[in-house]
């Protein structure tokens, strides 16, 4: 989560995007259909039963013929409702039929047409999704309209009208069905499209010359094929159970061996022999629960996938800090705060972060960082994504994930732990006091920070009156001063407004009103300004200086931008692959770094070198 | 708002309008010799063109489609072929039993499935596997098979339910209760592991957005976050699902109703497929067209409550 | 190939740009169509690169997909090598694809995470129809030329970070040779480090073929570095073009102003300098602007 918000900090917003950072696309979830995800299937206990179940029904199926010792509808009437014996193995029916071999025919039956259903479901939904979703217009608004239609329709009531217009036919009612289902694959298959087609690597293509059908052939089935194979094994399955609901009314083929006639057969025997029921019911059951299980299966496995790639992600960013849950550094074992520290506002010491991984290590992304932060004191933390700036902030928050464990270190604002030295979890019984009372956050991203279906003036409102327990009318004035405060013209409107009818930089000066409202002693601001536009961001900078020294607060600043350092922080802490590198005040660290790495990131700076001259490749200029 | 409403109520009924001709061409086209399936073999080829000409049979099919049209906007959807009670009359008669069930169902659904969704989404832990596990077996057996199961088991080998379930609401509330339970849970039983188990991802991802994270920085409540922020995001998508449930639930009823042998729409259904009594499937599919169409309507009503954007827009 | 030179040829220039308009249909029936780009002059020489920089929305992005034939022209004219290029069908482009190039913002999702990094680079030399074995060895060209291992052919772009990933869209960009590569917002989503060294990247290759840049970024120093002729963009029009050293150091127009001084420097005390510098310069600003009001 915070790893993707930390790669994103560096993106401009491009006009008109979601509000989403750009690397969290997971649009991509049917793109890895390799061999790993069958291998990974393969893996997969449920995944094996259900193939194997299929698998033999199947068989079961196209053996039928061989297999079966009886007609279908071979019919010996002096032994009906027979118990099983060694000709008739599990027994027959009122009419005195073979139970097995009617089993085994209606597996055939009901396997073709839960595969036409699907096959007439794809038919249409497929082509007719691709076609809507990467051209839309007119196309796709007219589907759009007939796919609500097709959705308000009971399947049932139309088979029913089915049998009614057309007879009692099996093939008829599953291409009706096929039809009346077609809308599931033309949803998916143009959601999956529409997330692809705007997608840079399909410009990419387009700037190419690639025809639209090479573009759709390549780039654009790859992401649906797995989606459609899982919702194939979901309809198959509704399908099967639709049909045989059908069957059970007595309105199938009455020619036809199925097993809801079975079922049905075996309801109106029940209280003479109720193992007629059992069977079909069974194999009904395991056919639609091997589908489901299968289908399941199939998306662990390419979840898997998506997990695997952050994972990699992260190791290659912070694969130097891997290390072993057991190597605890450094723990002070004390329980209070150690003397001479209470005066510190916060003061965080030895912290390590990590998150347990599948295999039982714990993959650290904050390892032995020690600072602290005082009254009216700025700290910038630098660093680049990954380098877990980020997750330090939240652990002072208490705002980790919750799989995130604190394996080393401890925390202390006021002169008391938040984390005591030892403790795995932050203890939200302590930070829950502190929030919003006494520390406050401002986030990145201003509009998916505020929540969209409540008006501003209402989200400022709140946490006033829960935190300092004052009346609405008294936080309602409260909250118009702080919009006058953060610099809104016109404090009224925006109140009344709901966030999206702001513009970034007015939400971000929300946002800024809220983590003052309650009047704390600490912020931890997060890139407040990276989301912004520079001339935005010069203003928010502004801003927050001003409120800093007006309310004497403490400030936490994450960013990975030294012009805002410069801008805003007294001290500096530079972080590097969960480590803190160096650590001092702002003019020693910009002016005399002592560690390489802060020197690279300086010398990266584009600030004052010779246009068009080599920044690091060939790194001739000594640093300042 | 009004406006908002208005739209989509005038949309709901151009679908009605659409089915009511697709469905109406449908019978009417295919079924060619509907007055000889009627009379029977031994009819003569004059018995055959008089009943056609009774049924009116012998105009042309838009015009019988307009006529049609016009009676059931007056209310009069024709009569049955075969008992010739009116088909408005029928329909008013079983739609009680069929609607209770129905909504019974449906509220318990919402009820449970909620319940059951958000505690797995909010806890995590077993509740959320037994719900995982539930959505499985669910889905792998079809509700009628389950509604089979219960009478076998429980009011069959067990005895402790009625096996059929026609006692009328006239004795007494109790007896009606007991006896409409198993249809009801035969009807839910699906409903409310798929729809838990739905609403639980739909829970799970609101928790895990950003605002989500600066409420609890504001010093709000888990609870207040979680009923007030997260449920109200995440009730669009559970509305979805339940309108979706309802509509499968229409047809599955219909089978629900034949194995308790209730006097609902489904038999009514039933028979009058059986013998291609097309003016009574006429009326019983524009009749659960409408109520699809009148709850969707209400879905988006009250998803445009719930959402300022969608209201804006 | 040619080398770059600071002096201008005299010649035609490669690509210019003459009175475009780019307008996008509205969603709403009957609605006012929404104006991305309004009346955009600007020319690309051999070897030239043109930075473009605006704050989000301004339509810089617009402008580069225009000339790429993503975004639909209204009006005016795009006129590469001599040629029109403003309604281009797909069958010109990929003729054009040869000589126009594209490297985008973002990294993660520029590449295709289901192809092979060999396969996203034979992507445009399959189109221009070249065998598979030279186009194999092309593609191992590519990526010693923009510093890959030559074993990242079989791999998937997941297994890159976000600048190796900018390498792989760079070498598919010189797959073919482009004379121009239209590069929108190519550093924004990297990293510091990461920045200099694909910059350095861009500088070298230049430097190599000759290729010339539509450079388009939010950040003035990024522009300032790579260009040498800057254009700003500012509510879909060009307020401002002209040498870069000129334009991002000493502008004329109020909103070049205003951006070069909101952006910060990594000196506490020089940025408290331009800090003051700013505010005595939107103080000025508002005043002239109530001056004007006040003429009206």
């Amino acid at each position: 989560m915070s790893d993707s918000v930390e790669t994103a900090a560096v993106a401009a917003p491009a006009p008109g995007t979601s509000t989403q950072p750009a690397p969290t696309h997971t649009g991509q979830s049917g793109t890895v259909v390799r061999s790993t995800v069958l291998r990974r299937l393969f893996k997969n206990p449920l995944g094996i039963v259900a193939m194997a179940i299929l698998l033999v029904i199947s068989l079961l199926a196209v053996l039928a013929p061989v297999l079966a010792p009886f007609e279908e509808n071979y019919s010996n009437i002096a032994k009906t409702l027979a118990a099983p014996d060694s000709v008739n193995i599990l027994g027959t029916d009122s009419a005195g039929r073979d139970v097995w071999s009617r089993l085994l025919f209606g597996a055939q039956l009901t396997l073709l047409s839960a595969l036409l259903c699907a096959g007439v479901a794809i038919a249409i939904g497929l082509p007719a999704g691709l076609i809507a979703g990467y051209y839309a217009g007119k196309f796709e608004a007219v589907s759009n309209w007939v796919v609500s239609i097709l959705m308000s329709l009971p399947g049932l009531i139309v088979l029913l009208t089915i049998r009614a217009a057309f007879g009692p036919s099996v093939w008829i009612s599953m291409i009706a069905f096929g039809i009346l289902i077609s809308p599931s694959y033309f949803r998916l298959t143009r959601t999956a499209v529409q997330s692809v087609r705007n997608e840079l690597y399909v410009d990419a293509a387009r700037v190419s010359g690639l025809s639209d059908w090479s573009i759709i052939a390549r780039h654009i089935f790859s992401v649906v094929r797995a989606p459609i194979i899982i919702q194939t094994a979901a309809i198959a399955g509704v399908a099967i159970a639709i049909q045989s609901g059908l069957e059970f009314l007595g309105l199938g083929d009455p020619s036809k061996a199925t097993w809801g006639v079975m079922l049905s057969e075996g309801f109106k025997n029940v209280y003479l022999t109720p193992t007629l029921l059992f069977w079909p019911a069974l194999a009904m059951a395991l056919t639609i629960g091997g589908l489901v299980l299968l289908g399941n299966a199939i998306r662990d496995a390419l979840e898997d996938g998506e997990k695997i790639k952050h994972r990699k992600k992260k190791a290659t960013l912070e694969g130097s800090t891997a290390a072993p849950a057991a190597a605890r550094p450094s723990r002070k074992s004390v329980a209070a705060v150690d003397a001479g520290t209470e005066h510190h506002l916060v003061k965080v010491t030895n912290l390590g972060v990590g998150y347990p991984q599948a295999d039982g290590s714990i993959k650290k992304v904050v390892d032995d960082v020690s600072f602290h932060v005082d009254r009216g004191e700025i700290l910038g933390i630098v660093g680049e994504s990954g380098s877990g700036k980020s997750q330090t902030a939240f652990s002072i928050l208490g705002l980790l994930p919750d799989n995130a464990r604190i394996v080393a270190g401890s925390i202390q604002f006021d002169g008391n732990y938040t984390v005591a030295p030892g403790e795995e979890l932050v203890s939200q019984a302590r930070l829950s006091k502190l929030r919003g009372r006494r520390i406050s956050y401002i986030p990145q991203e201003p509009m998916s920070n505020l929540d969209p279906a409540f008006t501003i003036g209402y989200q400022l409102v709140t946490p006033m009156v829960r935190v300092l327990g004052i009346a609405k009318e008294e936080a309602r004035k409260r909250a118009l001063k702080l919009l006058t405060d953060v610099g809104i013209t016109n404090p009224e409107r925006t109140f009344n407004a709901y966030p999206h009818e702001v513009s970034g930089g007015m939400a971000q000066r929300v946002l800024i009103a809220g983590a003052i409202s309650c009047e704390p002693d600490l912020v931890i601001a997060d890139e407040p300004t990276t989301a912004l536009d520079v001339t935005v961001q010069a203003d928010v900078l502004d801003l927050l200086r001003e409120l800093q020294q007006r309310l004497n607060i403490g400030v936490i600043l994450v960013t990975h931008n030294f012009g805002v350092v410069a801008d805003l922080c007294d001290r500096v802490a530079v972080m590097q692959n969960g480590r803190l590198v160096e650590e001092g005040s702002v003019r020693d660290i910009l002016r005399n770094p002592k560690e390489p790495y802060t020197r690279t990131l300086l010398a990266s700076m584009l600030e004052g070198k010779t246009p068009m001259s080599m920044l690091v490749s060939r790194q001739k200029e000594p640093v300042a | 708002m009004i406006r908002f409403i208005a739209k989509r109520l005038g949309s709901g009924l151009a679908v009605l309008f659409v089915v009511s001709a697709i469905t109406f061409f449908l019978l009417y086209m295919s079924s060619g010799s509907i007055a000889r399936n009627i009379l029977g073999d031994q009819a003569t080829a004059e018995q055959v063109a008089l009943k056609e000409a009774e049924l009116g049979l012998d105009q042309p099919l838009v015009a019988r489609y307009f006529s049609w049209v016009f009676d059931a906007l007056g209310g009069n959807l024709g009569a049955s072929w075969f008992t010739s009670e009116p088909v408005a009359n029928s329909l008013a008669s079983r739609i009680p039993v069929t609607m209770t069930m129905v909504f019974a169902a449906m509220i318990l659904i919402a009820i449970c499935a909620t319940l059951i969704g958000v505690t797995a989404a909010v806890k995590r832990g077993w509740v959320d596997r037994v719900v995982q596990v539930g959505a499985i077996i669910g889905d792998s057996i079809p509700g009628f098979v389950i509604g089979v199961i219960l009478v076998t088991v429980l009011a069959i080998q067990l005895g402790l339910f009625p096996a059929t379930s026609t006692i009328s609401p006239e004795s007494g509330p109790d007896a009606w209760v007991y006896s409409m339970s198993l249809p009801v849970i035969a009807l839910l039983v699906n409903g409310v592991t798929g729809g838990a188990q739905q609403i639980r991802s739909a829970v799970i991802k609101q928790l895990e957005r950003d605002y989500v994270r600066t409420l609890r920085s504001r010093g709000i409540g888990e609870r207040e976050i979680l009923f007030k922020h997260v449920l109200r995001s995440a009730a669009p998508a559970g509305l979805t699902v339940l309108s979706l449930q309802l509509i499968g639930m229409l047809g599955g009823v219909v089978i629900i109703e034949q194995i308790f042998a209730l006097p609902g729409m489904g038999p009514l259904a039933v028979t009058a497929t059986g013998q291609s009594d097309l003016p009574v499937v006429m009326g019983v599919v524009m009749y659960t067209v409408g109520v699809v169409i009148v709850v969707n309507l209400l879905v988006d009503v009250l998803n445009g409550w719930l959402n300022p954007k969608v209201r804006v827009s | 190939m040619s080398t770059t030179e600071n002096d201008p040829v005299p010649a035609a220039p490669l690509l210019s740009v003459d009175h475009l308009v780019v307008e996008y249909p509205s969603k709403k029936f009957r609605a006012k169509p929404f104006r991305a780009l309004t009346d955009i002059n600007i020319t690309i020489g051999r070897g030239e690169t043109l930075g473009l920089v605006g704050e989000s929305g301004s339509g810089k992005t617009t402008l580069g997909r225009a000339v790429l034939g993503l975004a639909p022209v209204t009006g005016g004219k795009i006129i590469f090598e001599g040629k029109d290029i403003s309604h281009a069908t797909r069958r010109q482009r990929r003729t054009l694809s040869r000589d126009l190039q594209v490297v985008f913002q973002d990294p993660y999702t520029s590449l295709n995470p289901a192809l092979e990094i060999g396969a996203i680079l034979a992507e445009p030399l399959g189109v221009q129809g070249m065998e598979q074995t030279a186009a194999k060895k092309r593609v191992k060209e590519l990526l010693d030329q923009v510093g890959l291992p030559s074993d990242a052919i079989h791999r998937l772009p997941r297994e890159f970070s976000g600048g190796q990933r900018q390498r792989v869209a760079i070498a598919r960009a010189l797959a073919l040779s482009p004379k121009l590569i239209v590069c929108d917002e190519p550093v924004s989503a990297l990293d510091l480090s990461t920045q200099a060294r694909v910059l350095d990247l861009f500088l070298q290759i230049q430097k190599d073929t000759g290729v010339s840049y539509l450079f388009v970024s939010h950040d003035l120093d990024v522009v300032r570095h790579i260009s040498h002729r800057v254009a700003v963009m500012y509510h879909g029009e060009i307020v401002e073009q002209g040498p870069a050293d000129v334009v991002t150091r000493d502008p004329e127009h109020p909103y070049t102003q205003r951006l070069l001084l909101a952006s910060p420097v990594p000196d506490p005390d020089r940025q408290e300098q331009r800090r003051a510098d700013r505010h005595r310069l939107l103080e000025i600003q508002r005043h002239q602007k109530e001056q004007a009001g006040a003429v009206a």
